[in-house]
């Protein structure tokens, strides 16, 4: 049970701790997700969680690869089959984004913690670094590879 | 005279009852990553699409199987704590710890599976 508000005259009163709750839960909720403009800054903190969360599904796949290959030839085939297939493309080449993406908005997480960076509109620069800066190592990286 | 001291009278207070524990871990584990990753990304996209005894060989050899096992147990460990604060972030109560324990779960089960099959492999 939550401790009740005392009321001005230091009294608690149970029936004024539950008026207040109605008048609370009337007031829009912060941060006005339906009517705020989308920035930059809110985009690229949000898709550092998503990127970093999604990797797992890649991992998974790699790391299930890897143990039929450790299993036997017939497993590999499957696996392998699985991995290079149209569905294995889209989950490497998406992690491999998401990796490259975490990575370079982790560097500014890093940055970030310095105490530095956190202006506008360098956050803002660095925000554009993170999307431009993923695509490009992502295109060099297949390329390389 | 008072005997607790100010650090102690602090430590195990604030929102997360542990101060800096879990921003520490996730920084450090983070600059490993840094430099495990892109070596890493290397190593296993040429593995990748190889014909079987290829891929035995790579795994087989000391670098590739050192860092694709840092990579495991480096990268599971910060995907739990990273995880860990987005179920803290949107959930709570039973599902929190539900959905904690399981994101922990799966990420030493992943990092055991591919430590398997390395040692299966390398050894």
């Amino acid at each position: 049970m939550r401790p009740l508000r005392p009321t001005v005259a230091g009294i608690v009163s149970e029936k004024e701790s539950d008026m207040a709750d109605l008048k609370r839960a009337e007031r829009p909720l912060s941060p006005h997700l339906q009517i705020y403009r989308p920035q930059l800054t809110a985009i690229t903190s949000i898709l550092t969680r998503i990127t970093g969360n999604a990797l797992i599904f890649g991992i998974i796949l790699a790391v299930w690869w890897l143990l039929a290959a450790a299993t036997s030839p017939g497993y590999f085939a499957v696996a392998n089959g699985v991995a290079t297939s149209w569905f294995g493309d889209l989950v490497f080449t998406g992690s491999l984004w998401a990796v490259w993406y975490h990575y370079l908005a982790g560097l500014r997480h890093l940055y970030f913690d310095t105490g530095q960076g956190l202006d506008i509109v360098t956050a803002e620069r660095l925000g554009w670094g993170c999307i431009g800066g993923s695509v490009v190592l992502t295109v060099l990286t297949i390329l390389i590879i | 005279m008072r005997y607790l001291t100010a650090r102690k009278q602090a430590v195990g207070r604030g929102a997360s009852h542990t101060g800096t524990a879990h921003h520490w871990s996730m920084t450090v584990s983070s600059v490993g990553l840094a430099f495990l990753v892109p070596l890493w990304v290397y190593i296993f996209g040429s593995a990748l699409g190889q014909e079987h005894p290829v891929v035995l060989a790579t795994f087989a050899r000391p670098l590739p199987a050192i860092l694709t096992a840092l990579v495991l147990i480096v990268g599971m460990r910060h995907f739990a704590m990273g995880a860990t604060v987005m179920i803290e972030d949107y959930t709570k109560g039973t599902t929190r710890k539900m959905l904690v324990i399981f994101v922990i779960s799966l990420s030493t089960v992943v990092a055991a599976t591919g430590l398997f099959a390395l040692v299966r492999i390398a050894l």
